[in-house]
């Protein structure tokens, strides 16, 4: 066992683990934040795979930006584990059932596929560099359709964002 | 079983960097609370410290001493466990950025050996800065919520808000910095600022940048929750804000963290818009002292930088008084952040038909 294959699995045991913390903790709290631990195992990763770009991207985007935002929500709400509805029984079969089936294919995948370790590569195409490269020319028709649809997102976003404040004023017009 | 194929001197070198770096860091936060006292008694004609040693300069070792020997207390409503996380992530992300920051100019040694002033050149080491920053506002929020306080759930939930609309500025500001740059190396960036005047115009990138500069430099206000930005301390409307809970070393690991931030921020900003480690004339001084002394020159000329800065955040905080909530959300999203993309276009435009 080389340096490499003990991060590799460090790593592994890390997401695996930490994964697992986020559904079954019950205060949703320490869910968030298993998953933040997981996002930086999943980083962790992708440095081991020589893309340090989409490593640190993904610590900022979704552990830095997107997470902080659940938190937000989460606190703001106020949930606790004695607060939490309980569900009924058909719900309960019916996330058993679509789990396990979600696990089957997961387990179909993996058994059909050869290596069940990633290979340590020596690609530099997820250096910074070469990704942009790739991304402004061969990729540039969908690089730019994708931020058309983040830039739709954001105005739907303002839009439902002023619907509120406008509100109270229609009364008077009307 | 070969663990690690790299050399041990390596590691160690590193690991003493890194003990200095964070020694260093701590020493000059310490001081640097030493120094915001007097800035504030000398701005308000006052003495400030002057009990503990001469000068008060004993004045941080007495705090600390007091911040150690004081009660711990830690509420039995509190969530035990992430009211400790939350000063231990405030501290852990204000003493991480200072791994990408060069302190100094490689050193080579009579035996040929490359000694770089830098724990780790990483070449995404500015999207390192930014990602830290960005953790850094889980000590806050999860301070606040621990504590199970209102009021410092409503600061921490107002300092995490702040600190989510303000990166989005500071971002953009630092892609047109990385546009005239080509790098997002630290030492890359740091390089390309040699000297101080070269091919008729100024190298730092404090000229070639000055509106991203100051749109970098409000934002960075805003990330370190320094005045007039305070919003998750804000006495009048929230008691003493996220850390009302907190007691004994806890409550000074937050207030450090504060100080280690300053300084690693006043770091950054030196690093990236005013040249770092270089200096007018350095060439000459290099050639007239020899590397050694030229080496320990660039790094006292990079902390005079930083120091420099931090003087100017302590001055606009006993300066300007306090921005309202909805003044600060305004001057973030309606302000900086066109400012910001205004910055962007009008760089690109420039590197595209002046430059080429």
């Amino acid at each position: 066992m080389n340096a490499y294959e003990l991060i590799f699995w460090l790593l592994t045991v890390m997401a695996i683990s930490c994964a697992l913390g986020v559904i079954l903790s019950r205060n949703p709290v320490s869910s968030v934040l298993f998953l933040i631990a997981t996002f930086f195992a999943v980083s962790g990763h992708y440095i081991l795979m020589n893309a340090q770009f989409l490593a640190i991207v993904n610590i900022i985007v979704y552990a830095g930006a997107i997470m902080v935002l659940f938190l937000f929500v989460i606190m703001l709400m106020n949930l606790n584990a004695d607060t939490e509805p309980q569900k009924n029984r058909l719900v309960q079969l019916a996330g058993v059932v679509s789990g396990g089936i979600l696990f089957l294919v997961i387990l179909a995948a993996l058994k059909s596929s050869t290596n069940n370790m990633l290979e340590q590569t020596a690609t530099d195409i997820g250096l910074i560099k070469n990704l942009g490269k790739t991304l402004f020319t061969q990729f540039v028709l969908p690089f730019e359709i994708a931020s058309v649809l983040f830039l739709s997102a954001m105005i739907g976003a303002v839009v439902l964002g002023k619907k509120g404040e406008e509100e109270p004023q229609t009364p008077k017009g009307a | 079983m070969l663990l690690l194929q790299i050399d041990i001197a390596f590691i160690i070198e590193k690991l003493i960097l890194a003990t200095v770096i964070l020694l260093g860091s701590l020493g000059i936060a310490m001081y640097a609370t030493w120094g915001e006292r007097k800035v504030a008694a000398i701005m308000q004609d006052r003495i400030g410290p002057n009990r503990a040693g001469p000068l008060g300069l004993l004045q941080p070792l007495a705090d600390g001493v007091k911040l150690f020997f004081k009660e711990e207390i830690i509420p039995d409503s509190s969530t035990r466990a992430l009211f400790i996380l939350g000063p231990s992530l405030a501290m852990l992300t204000a003493t991480m950025t200072s791994a990408v920051i060069p302190w100094g100019p490689d050193y080579v040694t009579e035996s040929g050996r490359v000694i770089a002033l830098q724990v780790a050149d990483i070449n995404i080491g500015i999207l390192f800065v930014f990602g830290v920053v960005s953790l850094g506002v889980y000590g806050v929020m999860l301070g606040g919520w621990a504590s199970n306080n209102k009021f410092s759930l409503l600061s921490s939930i107002r300092a995490a808000a702040q600190a989510v609309s303000y990166e989005l500025a500071l971002g953009i500001s630092l892609v047109a910095l990385l546009m005239m740059t080509g790098s997002l190396s630290m030492r890359e960036i740091v390089e390309q600022q040699h000297g101080f005047w070269a091919d008729g115009y100024f190298t730092w990138n404090f000229f070639k940048q000055p509106l991203g500069f100051l749109v970098f430099l409000v934002c960075t206000f805003a990330e370190l929750n320094r005045a007039p930005f305070d919003m998750a301390e804000c006495e009048s409307e929230l008691n003493m804000g996220y850390h009302q809970e907190y007691s004994s070393m806890k409550l000074g690991f937050y207030l450090f963290a504060e100080y280690i931030n300053m300084f690693i921020s006043s770091t950054v900003i030196a690093t990236l818009f005013f040249g770092g480690y270089n200096f007018p004339f350095m060439d000459e001084v290099l050639a007239s002292v020899g590397p050694l002394l030229f080496t320990i020159i660039c790094v006292l000329v990079l902390l005079t930088k930083a120091i420099g800065m931090i003087l100017f955040f302590m001055f606009v905080r006993w300066t300007l008084p306090r921005f309202r909530y909805d003044q600060l959300m305004k001057l973030g999203w309606k302000t900086l952040i066109p400012l910001a993309l205004f910055n962007m276009l009008v760089t690109g435009l420039v590197i595209l038909y002046a430059l080429n």
